[in-house]
């Protein structure tokens, strides 16, 4: 785990890899949390895992995916849809078929 | 009238309507009505309010219908669903047509869901009457309901303070006799915390137990959907309807459905009941932990078996947990952007700036800090580090448990460190509040099942919870043993 402490820097470049765009104030503050809370899960370098298999999901530990083989998946079968209309009702911008959004590609 | 809302359980519901003594539509009105009294903010209108901000919607028309339905099985002696006729409120995390869902955030404001949660529609299908939608923190991410777009939920047991979070409107709303029952949904804490703060009985059971369509998303390697009530046996009943799988979850078990309720009614002698050394540590409150040895002189005196079991990761939980959980919800919310339902950010002329800008706008500071946190435990050259570590470190804290569980029936600690701490104590430091999850996350990140059960209060007043954790699909014995511990009345 780094040792060196998150930069102004470096909030910027996760806030963007999130699609995220802080205002000059709240840039600041992130910082100062995310070191807080990170310089808090280094605690974590304390325990050796070499060794320890990386847990995903909870049935993993439990053998329960090796069991099911899958019985417990549905049916493949056609079945009714949402209503494309009720969907669409939701989108901010539409044009009853498909969902609007500003340009992509400019020119 | 005659009802005291406030202590009103199932049991009491189910011989009134069949006495004949009140109606489903009655026993609506009468929850409507405390709620449009004492829900709302004060007011020279309305002297009585509380403030107590649980309720952001009401479904009254969906409500009303349901009970009319109950009203006419009833007189006609039809056979009534377990449910049937009990007022029951839904945290604004899962989905209920009808009814706006927005998961506590501005980013979703008004939005109409075009499906039932799988939950929801089992509660209704069992005769249960849905008032409405709940407050909670922002996509559930919080431990004192302060997260919430639409202002914070206040305790009805100390209005200065909070109700704990996220489901904080879910355990208010029991706790306020606003419903007899609510649906919440706990990631790290998030229905044994509240429950415990304010004096109510909560549930999460094991992970893949209760289906989770219709829930918006928040870690799904951890979130979960259970109930809030005022008796162990009311909490049976629920999980009872609601577990089971669903052919629209996949993470939903086939494991075949316990008779919760019968299973009240053996006794507990003979279990075993371990008491992990790890919960009872520095920073745990004299009264809490004093109200904790008086559950285990009762379990004692029931002829229980307690005795010492150790869960050496225990200090590693929460951080293990705010690895996982955000890098899951820095994925999971991505979703939200503007493109398919909720907010739209409106100056922005590119496909990346209405990204950015409605994201900025729509979220919260506390979800940003958690989406932020969870990108940069996932980026280039952290993930190992961080992601991949907290993915061993869970490992072991599921192994401490699995070791345990092989000497004990259950395990019993506290819920939380303190009773609930005043409104506005702990916003200000992340790291303080997310502590207050250290007796509630390892049960979340390995999956077993666990209860808050009401065990006494403060000397202030303020109530205190006792955790009943159970092995994996055991939630018949940890109710079994909730239920024991109900009855001691302390």
């Amino acid at each position: 785990m780094s040792e060196s402490a998150v930069t102004l820097e470096d909030v910027r470049r996760v806030a963007e890899l999130a699609n995220l765009e802080l205002t000059p104030d709240e840039e600041p503050r992130m910082q100062r949390d995310l070191n807080a809370v990170l310089g808090y899960i280094a605690e974590l370098n304390e325990l050796d895992t070499t060794g320890v298999p990386a847990m995903a999901q909870v049935g993993e530990v439990l053998g329960l995916q090796a069991q099911e083989h899958g019985e417990s998946l549905r049916i493949d079968q056609i079945r009714p849809s949402l209503d494309r209309s009720l969907v669409m009702a939701a989108a901010p911008e539409t044009d009853g078929r498909f969902f609007k959004v500003p340009k992509v590609i400019e020119r | 009238m005659g009802l005291d809302l406030l202590t009103l359980d199932m049991d009491a519901v189910r011989a009134e309507l069949v006495g004949g003594k009140t109606t489903a539509t009655a026993l609506a009105e009468q929850h409507y009505a405390r709620i449009a009294a004492e829900d709302g903010p004060e007011g020279p209108q309305n002297p009585a309010a509380k403030g107590i901000n649980s309720f952001l919607a009401l479904s009254r028309e969906r409500a009303l219908a349901q009970a009319e339905r109950v009203d006419a099985a009833v007189a006609k002696g039809d056979p009534l669903g377990p449910l049937a006729g009990v007022p029951i409120g839904i945290k604004d995390v899962l989905t209920m047509t009808g009814s706006p869902a927005t998961a506590g955030s501005a980013i979703l404001k008004g939005y109409m869901p075009p499906y039932d949660a799988t939950s929801v529609a089992k509660l209704e299908a069992a005769g249960a009457v849905l008032l409405g939608k709940l407050n909670c923190d922002e996509f559930a991410m919080g431990s004192s309901n302060e997260n919430s777009a639409y202002g914070p939920v206040k305790n009805p047991r100390a209005l200065d303070r909070v109700p704990g979070g996220s489901s904080g409107g879910s355990a208010a709303a029991v706790a306020a006799g606003f419903a007899v029952a609510t649906l919440g949904t706990d990631t790290g804490g998030s229905i044994r915390q509240p429950a415990a703060f304010c004096g109510v009985v909560g549930v999460l059971p094991t992970y893949g137990r209760i289906s989770r369509f219709g829930l918006i998303a928040f870690a799904s390697s951890l979130d979960r959907v259970g109930p809030f009530t005022r008796t162990v046996k009311d909490a049976a009943t629920m999980l009872e309807v609601l577990a089971g799988p669903d052919g629209r979850d996949a993470t939903a078990s086939d494991r075949p459905v316990d008779g919760y309720v019968a299973a009240l009614e053996k006794p507990v002698a003979g279990l075993k009941v371990g008491v992990p050394a790890e919960y009872f540590g520095e920073g745990l409150d004299e009264e809490i932990r004093a109200a904790i040895e008086r559950v285990l002189d009762g379990l004692r005196a029931a002829g229980c078996v307690v005795k010492p079991v150790s869960l050496p990761h225990t200090k590693y939980a929460v951080p293990t947990y705010y690895v996982i959980a955000t890098a899951e919800a820095s994925s999971n919310l991505s979703r939200f952007d503007g493109v398919r339902f909720g907010l739209r950010a409106q100056e922005a002329n590119t496909l990346s700036a209405m990204y950015r800008k409605t994201r900025d706008e729509g979220f919260g500071a506390e979800v940003k800090r958690r989406i932020l946190l969870g990108t940069y435990a996932l980026s280039a050259g952290y993930y190992d580090a961080y992601y991949r570590k907290a993915q061993q470190v869970r490992t072991l804290l599921t192994r401490d448990f699995l070791a345990a569980f092989e000497e004990v029936d259950v395990i019993v600690s506290p819920v939380t460190p303190t009773p609930a701490f005043k409104l506005g104590e702990k916003t200000d430091d992340p790291v303080k509040m997310y502590l207050e999850d250290i007796y509630s996350v390892a049960a979340s990140l390995a999956g077993i099942c666990g209860a808050s059960i009401p065990c006494g209060e403060t000397t202030k007043g303020l109530p205190i919870g006792v955790q009943v954790m159970g092995k994996h699909f055991d939630e018949a014995t940890m109710l079994r043993v909730g239920a024991a511990i109900e009855a001691l009345k302390l």
